[in-house]
């Protein structure tokens, strides 16, 4: 059951990826897309809790860090995307989260590990740009993310819920 | 006395019972305060691992620079998901191509009619335009130049871009070693310089584009030849512009003046007289006594699609290669 897990989180986070960077770009508003990875992340985050999470989203951000056609310092998006899950873990894994507190965790962490992305860059001198530059990208990537969320994370959630049933709804 | 001493007594025991009772309610008769202690601790521990694993991520790479020992891992990743970002980016030209067969014959004609009131324009303004004729008769002595050192063009498609997200400007194209591409590589377009190559696998290469705030050209005012630096300001999309900033301060650029590349010797990573775009703006400044023009790429970079990578002539390729007299090969 745990490697048909990590197999199915791997699979969706490799059909995220690659969506990402080469379907979603034909859609983008000025180059900036949803990110898929993340949603994926965090749907994962609020069924199966941060100790899964946290490893899945280190893995999709290194994924994301090395794939082509990424050009950056390797292991930013791996420090953001850990911290996606691991916040977005800390929600109350008790109850079934409702739909409010599922978009209101995407949004806190969208803004979370995109804005964690840009400031690594800046403290490793990897990135220049505009403090309001970043910030409007970081918005509209929150935007993007909110509503691509009815579409991803239901599907993400259900999968994962359906794979283990009993740790979904403990 | 006794009434006194009597609680005290009875209070002995239930003190001396306190110490149990906490340590029974850490460890947590409540099912959710059970499941969740050793939860937290393994939960930390994953963090800090976790953590400790990117750090060591960033700074091998970071320490690395160019011969980062994260190179091979980045190559064998460009080789698994090349060839998947390669078909994706087929299939979803297949959907973006779809709003073009429902065009009426009537849609046609009216884009035929526009074309051709624009196309008379042109000509119009080429012709009685003394500076765009000089100018135009520059291009074409630069365009020999070209064709004198011989490059030729592999023909090649954009099937991933970096989102805005990653701050940095870099897309994948579907060529890469298999092809004859290296990395170094000037990329362009047919409306101008476009990029250059930063790393390949066999059937794909990413591509840094001068829009990249990393980007550094050399460029040369077509006009007065003058040499100076466009750096990108790592904006994509309708306001992506570069900064031209000139070697010689006391030479003011004018607006709309020409900028192509300068080139590099044995030309890496770009070859010379590739157009890069044209003066919008021009600022001086007195504070730091140098000039700063704005230029406007030709290339529109939010609709990246067929681009061409220049390789020396009559370099082998697995598809066909245009050759600098045009024809192909």
């Amino acid at each position: 059951m745990t490697w048909l897990r990590a197999a199915v989180a791997a699979a969706f986070v490799v059909v995220a990826l690659v969506l990402q960077v080469s379907l979603f770009p034909h859609l983008a508003w000025q180059g900036i897309v949803p990110n898929l990875c993340l949603l994926v992340v965090v749907g994962t985050a609020l069924t199966r809790g941060p100790q899964f999470a946290m490893t899945l989203g280190f893995v999709a951000g290194a994924l994301l860090d090395l794939a082509p056609p990424a050009d950056h310092v390797a292991g930013r998006w791996a420090l953001a995307l850990l911290l996606v899950g691991y916040v977005a873990g800390r929600v109350r894994q008790d109850v079934r989260p409702t739909a409010v507190a599922v978009v209101l965790t995407v949004a806190a962490t969208s803004f979370l590990g995109t804005s964690v992305f840009a400031l690594s860059g800046l403290v490793l001198g990897d990135l220049e740009a505009s403090v309001p530059g970043l910030l409007q990208v970081i918005g509209v990537g929150v935007v993007w993310d909110v509503l691509l969320t009815p579409f991803v994370l239901p599907l993400v959630m259900r999968t994962f819920a359906r794979l283990e049933p009993a740790a979904a709804t403990a | 006395m006794s009434l006194l001493e009597r609680p005290s007594v009875t209070q002995r025991p239930r003190s001396g019972a306190v110490p149990p009772r906490r340590v029974r309610r850490r460890r947590g008769p409540d099912p959710l305060d059970r499941r969740r202690a050793p939860d937290h601790r393994g939960v930390r521990s994953l963090l800090v691992a976790l953590l400790m694993a990117c750090a060591t991520l960033v700074t091998l790479d970071h320490q690395g620079g160019d011969h980062s020992p994260l190179e091979p891992v980045r190559t064998v990743l460009g080789e698994a998901f090349g060839p998947v970002e390669t078909g994706t980016a087929m299939l979803v030209r297949q959907v973006t191509s779809v709003p073009d067969w429902f065009r009426s014959q009537d849609g046609l004609r009216r884009d035929v009619e526009g074309l051709e009131a624009e196309n008379a324009a042109l000509r119009e303004q080429i012709a009685t335009t003394d500076f765009d004729r000089n100018r135009l008769a520059e291009y074409d002595g630069l365009t020999a130049a070209a064709e004198r050192a011989g490059y030729a063009l592999v023909p090649s498609r954009v099937v991933a871009i970096g989102p805005a997200q990653t701050f940095s400007r870099t897309v994948t194209i579907d060529a890469g070693s298999r092809a004859g591409i290296s990395p170094d590589m000037t990329v362009v377009n047919n409306d101008g310089l476009v990029g250059r190559v930063l790393r390949v696998t066999r059937t794909t290469a990413t591509v840094l584009l001068v829009l990249d705030g990393d980007s550094v050209v050399g460029g040369r005012i077509g006009a007065s030849l003058e040499a100076g630096f466009l750096r990108g300001r790592g904006v994509l999309g309708d306001d992506g512009r570069l900064d031209l900033e000139l070697v010689d301060d006391t030479v003011v650029p004018a607006e709309d003046d020409v900028v192509l590349t300068w080139g590099s010797q044995d030309g890496a990573p770009y070859v010379a007289g590739i157009p890069i775009g044209r003066v919008t703006q021009v600022f001086s400044s007195l504070r730091e006594t140098s000039t700063r023009a704005v230029i406007e790429p030709f290339v529109d970079f939010s609709s990246l699609d067929l681009v061409g990578v220049v390789v020396p002539s009559g370099s082998s390729s697995d598809r066909a290669v245009i050759e600098a007299d045009g024809s192909i090969r």
